[in-house]
C-alpha cells in the first residue's frame, strides 16, 4: 500500500533504458518514505522480463498480457493502469518522458484527477507548509523541472491528490542494479476484464523503428560543435578528435538547424540530456537550452574565439583560440602521449 | 464525404527561444517584458494540418481555440490571415493560475459547446514544454487521442490515416472521428498569411477590444459578422468555478529558482602547443581521457 509504483516501456525483449533509471530512483526515494517499489509491465509477451525488473528493486511486478497489446497504444494502457492505481493506491507514479510516458501519463492524471508534472530532471522528498490553511504537508515528492525555455527551474508539489505523478527525462538518473538481487512477486492483471472493446479502436497499420545509430547518451567523452564550427566539412575535425578519444560527436540546436550535423545528436533542451566524463565544447556560445542539456557533465572543456562567451562560465578549461587550429593539436598531443 | 469541423488550439506564448543578452536582467533573471508574444511554434504546424484536412475536404471549417488575456485575440487573427474561418477566446480572470489539469478541464469544457470532427493542438507550449493539455482535453472528452503528428496522409469517412514521429522511428495509424490530435515539429511549417485574408480579417476584434473604440469603428464591425472574434467567459460556457485556476489545480509550485549564469573560475589555457600539450597530459594522467 501507498508505494511507488514505476510505469516501464519495453523495447522488444528488454526493458527500457529509462525505465531502469526510473526504478533505480525510486529505490533511493522508497528508502526514504520506507516503502516499496513496484513496477508496472504490459505488453504481449513478457517472459523473463520480471528479471531485470527485480535486478533493479522492483518488489511487485505487475504484468498485464495480451495478444492485442504487442506494441503501445493510449487507450488500453491507460486503462490498465489508471485500474492498477485505483486498486494499489500507491503514494508517487513515475513515468519516462519519451513519447509514450508523455502520451500516457497525462491521460492518466486527467482520469483520476491528479496533478502531473512533465519532464522532471530531479526528485526528492520533503515536506511543505502551506501559509493559508497553517498545514504541513510531509514527505511530497518534489518535482524538480526546467521550464520557461530552460531559463528558470521550477520545484511542482501535489500536496492534495494521490498518486503524485511525474514524467522524468531519459538519461538524468543513473541506473543502478541492486546488490544482491531479491526477487520478487508477480501479480497478473486481466486485460480483457479491465480494456473495453473501444479501447482498441485506433488501428496500428505500420512501424518502422530504428536501433539508434548514434550513442551519445551513453558516451563518457563528447566532442561538440556549435554553430561557430561554420560547416558540415568543418565537423569532420571533431569526428577525428572524437575518434581517437574514444568519444561521440554531438552539435547545438544551432549546429543542428544549419545542417552541419545530424538530428540525432543533438544535445540541449530539445535534444538529448547528456553528462559525460568530459564535454569538449568547439566554437558554442552556450545558449541556456544547451547548457541545460550538458551543465552536469564532470568536467568541460570551451575551445571558443570568444573569451566571454557564456558557456565558458561553466567552463573548466577555457582554450581562447578558433578549433581548426586548436583540435589538431590536441589530436597531435594525445598521439603523442597516450600509450 | 461530408465536410469537417476541424478545431485548432493554439496558445500565445512568450518566445522563450530567443532569450538574448537584453532579455535576462543584470542579476540574471529573466526579463519576460523583453521577451515578444508569440503564435506557440507547434500550434502553427497544428493550424497547417487542420488547413490541410480542409484542403482535402472541401467545405470544412477551421476554427481556432485560445485561452489567454485579451490581447491572446492576436493568435486568432493570425490563424485567419493564414486561413482559419473564425475563432473563440476563452478569457477571464478565474482562469489565472490554472496548471494543465485545469486548463484541459476548461479547453475541453468549452470544445464540448462547439461542434467537432477532429481536435488538432500542438504537441507542446514552449513556455511550459509539458505536453499534456492535449491529452488530458481527448480524456475529458471522452475521444481517442493521437500525438506527435507528423502528417495527416487521408482523410475519409472512417477516419484519419495518421503518421506519428517517435524518437526513433515512425508510426503509421488508422483514427476514428472524432480525435484529438497533437502535432509535432517535425510536421511541415505553416503557409505564410494571405494578402487577402488580412485584408479581410484585420479589423477583427473581440467585444473587449470594441470596448475603447469610437462608435462609428464599433459599427463597422457590427456590421460585418465575420469580423466578430468570440469571446468566452466562464460562465459563458457553463464551467465549475472550483474546477479552474488555482482552486483547480492539483500541481503547485513550491520554488522557482533563475538559472543564474554561475561565476565560476574556469583556468584558462593558452592556444598554444606547450600549454594544450600539458592540458593534455594533465588530462590522461587524471584518467579523463585515454
Amino acid at each position: 500500500m501507498n508505494n511507488i509504483i514505476v510505469y516501464c516501456e519495453t523495447n522488444g525483449n528488454s526493458v527500457a533504458e529509462v525505465s531502469l533509471e526510473l526504478l533505480t530512483k525510486a529505490r533511493s526515494l522508497s528508502g526514504q518514505l520506507k516503502v516499496q517499489v513496484e513496477a508496472v509491465i504490459i505488453g504481449n509477451d513478457l517472459k523473463g522480463l520480471e528479471d531485470q525488473l527485480y535486478a533493479h528493486g522492483a518488489s511487485i511486478v505487475h504484468k498485464a498480457e495480451d495478444s492485442r497489446l504487442e506494441f503501445y497504444q493510449t487507450l488500453p494502457h491507460t486503462s490498465i493502469v489508471v485500474e492498477i492505481f485505483r486498486k494499489e493506491e500507491p503514494q508517487i507514479c513515475l513515468f519516462g518522458a519519451t513519447p509514450v510516458g508523455r502520451d500516457l501519463a497525462p491521460r492518466i492524471a486527467s482520469s483520476l484527477k491528479c496533478g502531473l508534472t512533465a519532464d522532471c530532471t530531479s526528485l526528492e522528498i520533503g515536506d511543505h507548509y502551506e501559509k493559508k490553511t497553517d498545514t504541513t504537508f510531509k514527505d511530497l515528492l518534489y518535482q524538480i523541472r526546467p521550464a520557461f525555455g530552460g531559463n528558470i527551474v521550477a520545484t511542482i508539489i501535489n500536496p492534495g491528490t494521490r498518486p503524485q505523478l511525474a514524467t522524468v527525462r531519459e538519461g538524468v538518473m543513473k541506473r543502478e542494479e541492486t546488490n544482491p538481487v531479491v526477487k520478487g512477486k508477480i501479480k497478473n492483471w486481466n486485460v480483457s476484464e479491465i480494456a473495453k472493446k473501444d479501447d482498441f479502436v485506433i488501428e496500428i497499420i505500420e512501424r518502422q523503428i530504428e536501433e539508434k545509430r548514434v550513442n551519445i547518451k551513453g558516451s563518457q567523452i563528447i566532442v561538440a560543435g556549435g554553430y561557430g564550427v561554420g560547416s558540415k566539412e568543418n565537423f569532420n575535425l571533431l569526428f577525428q578528435l572524437a575518434d581517437v578519444l574514444g568519444a561521440e560527436v554531438g552539435g547545438t540546436r544551432a549546429a543542428v538547424d544549419a545542417g552541419y550535423i545530424d538530428h540525432d545528436r543533438q544535445i540541449g533542451q530539445t535534444g538529448v540530456t547528456v553528462r559525460p566524463k568530459l564535454y569538449i565544447a568547439c566554437g558554442i556560445s552556450g545558449q541556456i537550452q544547451h547548457r541545460a542539456g550538458m551543465m552536469e557533465s564532470s568536467m568541460i572543456i570551451s575551445i571558443n574565439t570568444d573569451a566571454s562567451a557564456p558557456i565558458n562560465s561553466i567552463a573548466d578549461y577555457v582554450i581562447v583560440g578558433n578549433f581548426s587550429e586548436i583540435v589538431p593539436k590536441m589530436i597531435k598531443y594525445y598521439k603523442k602521449n597516450s600509450k | 464525404m461530408k465536410a469537417l469541423k476541424i478545431i485548432v488550439l493554439a496558445k500565445q506564448v512568450p518566445d522563450t527561444r530567443n532569450v538574448g543578452k537584453d532579455a535576462m536582467k543584470a542579476d540574471g533573471t529573466v526579463n519576460r517584458a523583453a521577451l515578444e508574444a508569440i503564435f506557440n511554434p507547434e500550434d502553427l504546424n497544428a493550424l497547417e494540418q487542420a488547413l490541410r484536412i480542409k484542403d482535402m475536404v472541401p467545405g470544412s471549417t477551421v476554427t481556432l481555440l485560445t485561452m489567454g488575456p485579451g490581447r491572446a485575440a492576436e493568435v486568432i487573427r493570425e490563424g485567419m490571415y493564414r486561413g482559419a474561418d473564425n475563432g473563440y477566446l476563452l478569457t477571464d480572470r478565474k482562469f489565472a493560475g490554472s496548471d494543465t489539469l485545469a486548463t484541459s478541464y476548461a479547453i475541453a469544457t468549452a470544445v464540448s459547446k462547439m461542434e467537432y470532427d477532429i481536435v488538432v493542438a500542438g504537441r507542446q507550449a514552449i513556455d511550459g514544454d509539458t505536453a499534456q493539455v492535449g491529452p488530458q482535453a481527448a480524456e475529458k472528452l471522452g475521444i481517442p487521442q493521437v500525438t506527435y503528428v507528423e502528417e495527416v496522409e487521408k482523410v475519409d469517412a472512417k477516419g484519419l490515416v495518421i503518421k506519428r514521429r517517435l524518437d526513433n522511428g515512425m508510426e503509421r495509424v488508422k483514427a476514428p472521428l472524432p480525435v484529438l490530435i497533437t502535432v509535432h515539429s517535425s510536421a511541415p511549417d505553416c503557409r505564410p498569411r494571405i494578402a487577402k485574408n488580412v485584408m479581410k480579417f484585420k479589423h477583427a476584434r473581440t467585444l473587449t477590444e470594441l470596448q475603447d473604440a469610437t462608435e462609428d469603428y464599433s459599427q463597422m464591425i457590427n456590421n460585418r459578422p465575420y469580423l466578430k472574434i468570440n469571446e468566452w467567459s466562464v460562465a459563458d460556457i457553463g464551467a465549475d468555478e472550483e474546477a479552474l485556476g488555482l482552486s483547480g489545480s492539483p500541481t503547485k509550485v513550491k520554488k522557482i529558482e533563475n538559472v543564474v549564469f554561475k561565476a565560476n573560475e574556469a583556468m584558462v589555457i593558452q592556444a598554444n602547443d606547450k600549454e594544450i600539450e600539458s592540458l593534455i597530459v594533465e588530462l590522461i594522467e587524471n584518467h579523463t581521457i585515454g
